[in-house]
């Protein structure tokens, strides 16, 4: 037989790669220096999304036209693997990066691509998206926003709803009703809405972290000139999906990144002694919980590099991929739940009370929004069921 | 970084799929494994032949060999002679040809009874004296009635290859009918010398990577089997495929068999090419992959429902395949120690 192709150890130039930005972190990026709770600060996030850009690091697998590095997904994937080395934050336009920017590129006409896709990169721009609406959570073909066209502008009505950071967005991929009379999954566009618009009104709603990461929108006559449309009205759907598609896929090193930074922390913790003086890392049930842990994180680590394989040789990713968020939004509930476990009655105390100022406390209870956002488990596993094992539909 | 396959792997992955299909179909083996002697010898040949015995096979062709034969609970000393008992055998060209031609039929004999009972564990009673003669008592013997040959771990610690027929095997019942475990005796039973111990941990690790690759194949081949009843069988006027009750438990086993993949192929490259995280990648492959196929079968039994109970199901069959990949060699929660003391110190 001949030897195997599979190699999982970098090329010349993706080593290359990884040590200058290892090495880019090590200059740039002081652990020490960055917030304790590792709740999401804007004025931080903004000047580092900045300094990420400069550097060439924002964009890594777009194309060069648009302000990308023009690299294979290898790169982006050793990106995540070291951000999560230096336990360093990510670019703040996670919305514009993996879901207005694909969609945009996949959708949009030239002058689009050159109008949004730069500052998108840059972090001058931040986005949101206006899927969710209060009467169509799962069910996004069910959306009643309005938008009607009146002259050269869509005129659009309507509230969105979990819309996280459109409170600080400058433009909103949206999803909108243009056909009352087409069926369901027919009558939608998707139009770049101007969050600066009159007639747009953002309310945050706190979250149970206390954060108001996400936002209530409101469109009350808001005019959109009538070519911010992605596709052709009534391609709404079509759109959305690719939307979706990316925003399940290339996420993926970025997830298992963040697990990666969650999973090291609690390494951390646990051989600190607790508040009782014990330490939990002498513990045989606290190692095995651990131990379950790694091996879980290693398991999506390397689903992911399957994927990416795949991805490279066939231009789309395996039925493996499907699984990859499903799993990681458990499994980093179960490790911040572990994490505050270890604390006892002190995992209670918060901000500068708590352990890493409140770092695990804020991350446990942001987490129990990973099986909700980017697709319920629930619809996931449906997905999964319908289209990777060829069960009958459920509805 | 990169997880593809070869086409020659690819081609055994289809070759070995289509081959045991045709001759060795799940459907057939309840009657040979529930007989004596619990197999056809005469099957052995034909292994051999398709090059299954060959050390020339790198350790991921294995992989992808042993999914195969695991889906099918081939009945025959496959597993003990090439995952278990080959590598000991390897420095010696002559034996090494005989396995590749089908001549020889090996198995580990490791185990003691009141003792460790890992295959790297070395507090033996077993000894072997001046003239290699070995006399002690091993248990849990796979597959040891179906061997020409055992290879002995013997206090020293040293490997020494007795003949099956100069041991006394004793069958006891097992659940797994398709992978038998025995008593083997040596009352001062002539041997030769095969080396000493320090091959003994990667005998474990190979034996460990091609445990999970057979529990890859076992849980796959009882997800397929809950899939096709789910799809089919109807209650209240609908396939009971369309209740999330139903298809949520399939889909949870389709993803842990998944990740457990993932795995296995990593630690199969980790060990061949000889990575430092090989030791961690093997025990997080063997656990995953095994506690993966147990579920997997556990919930297509749910899904069955009754008749996922009964004997005349193949179901059971595949699951205590499965247990038996669990058990062996070494626990979960031990080979989660492991990941422990390398990860926390």
């Amino acid at each position: 037989m001949q030897a195997c192709l599979m190699d999982f150890r970098d090329s010349a130039a993706e080593a290359a790669f990884r040590a200058k930005l290892r090495d880019w972190y090590a200059q740039n990026f002081d652990p020490a220096g960055k917030s304790g709770s590792g709740r999401p600060e804007v004025d931080h996030m903004r000047a580092w999304s900045r300094k990420l850009h400069d550097a060439g690091y924002v964009g890594l697998t777009w194309p060069k036209e648009y302000g990308g590095a023009g690299l294979s997904p290898g790169y982006q994937a050793i990106y995540f693997e070291e951000m999560a080395r230096a336990q360093a934050p990510e670019h703040i336009g996670v919305i514009g990066l993996n879901m207005a920017g694909p969609t945009i590129m996949a959708w949009g006409t030239t002058e689009q691509k050159q109008r949004y896709l730069p500052k998108l990169l840059s972090g001058e721009e931040i986005w949101c998206q206006g899927f969710s609406e209060p009467g169509s959570g799962s069910d996004l073909a069910a959306a009643r926003t309005t938008a009607v066209l009146d002259g050269d502008h869509w005129v659009v009505n309507g509230q969105k709803v979990w819309s996280s950071w459109a409170h600080i967005a400058d433009w909103c991929i949206l999803v909108v009703r243009t056909d009352q009379a087409a069926k369901k999954h027919e009558g939608l566009s998707y139009l770049l809405v101007d969050m600066h618009a009159p007639g747009v009104e953002v309310r945050p709603l706190r979250q149970i972290t206390g954060d108001p990461e996400f936002n209530e929108i409101f469109f009350t006559d808001v005019r959109v000139p009538k070519e911010s449309i992605l596709g052709n009205p009534g391609d709404g759907w079509k759109v959305a999906m690719t939307t979706l598609l990316h925003e399940r896929g290339t996420l993926a090193f970025a997830l298992v990144g963040q697990l990666r930074q969650h999973f090291t922390s609690l390494v951390e913790l646990a051989r600190q002694p607790a508040s009782d003086g014990s330490v939990p890392a002498d513990d045989p049930v606290v190692r095995d919980a651990i131990a379950r842990e790694w091996i879980e994180l290693q398991a999506l680590a390397f689903t992911n590099y399957r994927t990416l394989t795949t991805l490279l040789a066939k231009g789309q990713p395996g039925p493996e991929s499907s699984v990859v968020k499903l799993v990681w939004s458990e499994a980093n509930q179960r490790l911040t739940k572990l994490a505050r476990g270890l604390q006892g009655l002190s995992g209670m105390l918060d901000d500068k009370g708590g352990v890493r100022d409140g770092y695990w406390q804020y991350r446990q209870l942001r987490s129990r929004g990973n099986t909700i956002e980017a697709g319920t488990s629930e619809i996931l596993r449906n997905i999964v069921a319908e289209r990777v094992l060829g069960l009958p539909r459920s509805r | 970084m990169d997880f593809a396959f070869s086409s020659e792997q690819d081609m055994l992955r289809t070759a070995a799929r289509e081959y045991l299909a045709e001759r060795h179909p799940l459907t057939g083996l309840p009657a040979i494994i529930d007989g004596e002697p619990g197999w056809q010898p005469e099957s052995w040949q034909p292994l051999a032949d398709l090059g299954w015995t060959d050390d020339e096979l790198t350790l991921l062709d294995q992989v992808v060999l042993f999914e195969e034969t695991g889906a099918a609970l081939l009945p025959a000393p496959l597993f003990s002679t090439v995952a278990l008992a080959l590598p000991a055998v390897r420095g010696d060209e002559e034996l090494r040809a005989a396995v590749a031609s089908g001549d020889l039929k090996l198995s580990l004999a490791w185990a003691e009874s009141g003792r460790p009972q890992g295959i790297a564990d070395t507090g033996l009673a077993t000894t072997a004296d001046a003239d290699g003669r070995v006399t002690g008592r091993k248990i849990l013997v796979p597959d040891a009635a179906w061997t020409d040959e055992l290879v002995v771990t013997v206090a020293g610690p040293q490997l020494r290859l007795v003949r099956t027929a100069d041991a006394t095997v004793t069958p006891v019942s097992t659940s797994d009918r398709s992978r038998r475990l025995y008593e083997v005796e040596f009352d001062s039973a002539p041997s030769r010398a095969l080396g000493d111990g320090s091959v003994l941990a990667e005998m474990e690790s190979r034996a460990f990577v091609l445990a999970a690759a057979e529990a890859l194949g076992v849980g796959r081949r009882a997800l397929e089997d809950g899939i096709a009843h789910a799809s089919t069988r109807e209650q209240f006027g609908r396939v009971i495929g369309t209740y999330q009750g139903v298809s949520h438990q399939l889909v949870d086993s389709y993803a842990s068999l998944e990740l457990a993949r993932s795995l296995t192929y990593w630690a199969a490259w980790a060990l061949a090419e000889g990575d430092d995280q090989a030791a961690v990648a093997v025990a997080a492959a063997k656990t995953a992959a095994a506690e993966a196929a147990v579920n997997a079968c556990e919930r297509v039994i749910q899904v069955h429902g009754g008749v996922g109970m009964t004997w005349e199901h193949i179901l059971h069959r595949l699951y205590k395949r499965a247990q038996w990949l669990e058990a062996f060699g070494a626990s979960g929660r031990a080979l989660r120690g492991r990941i422990a003391d390398a990860v926390l110190g």
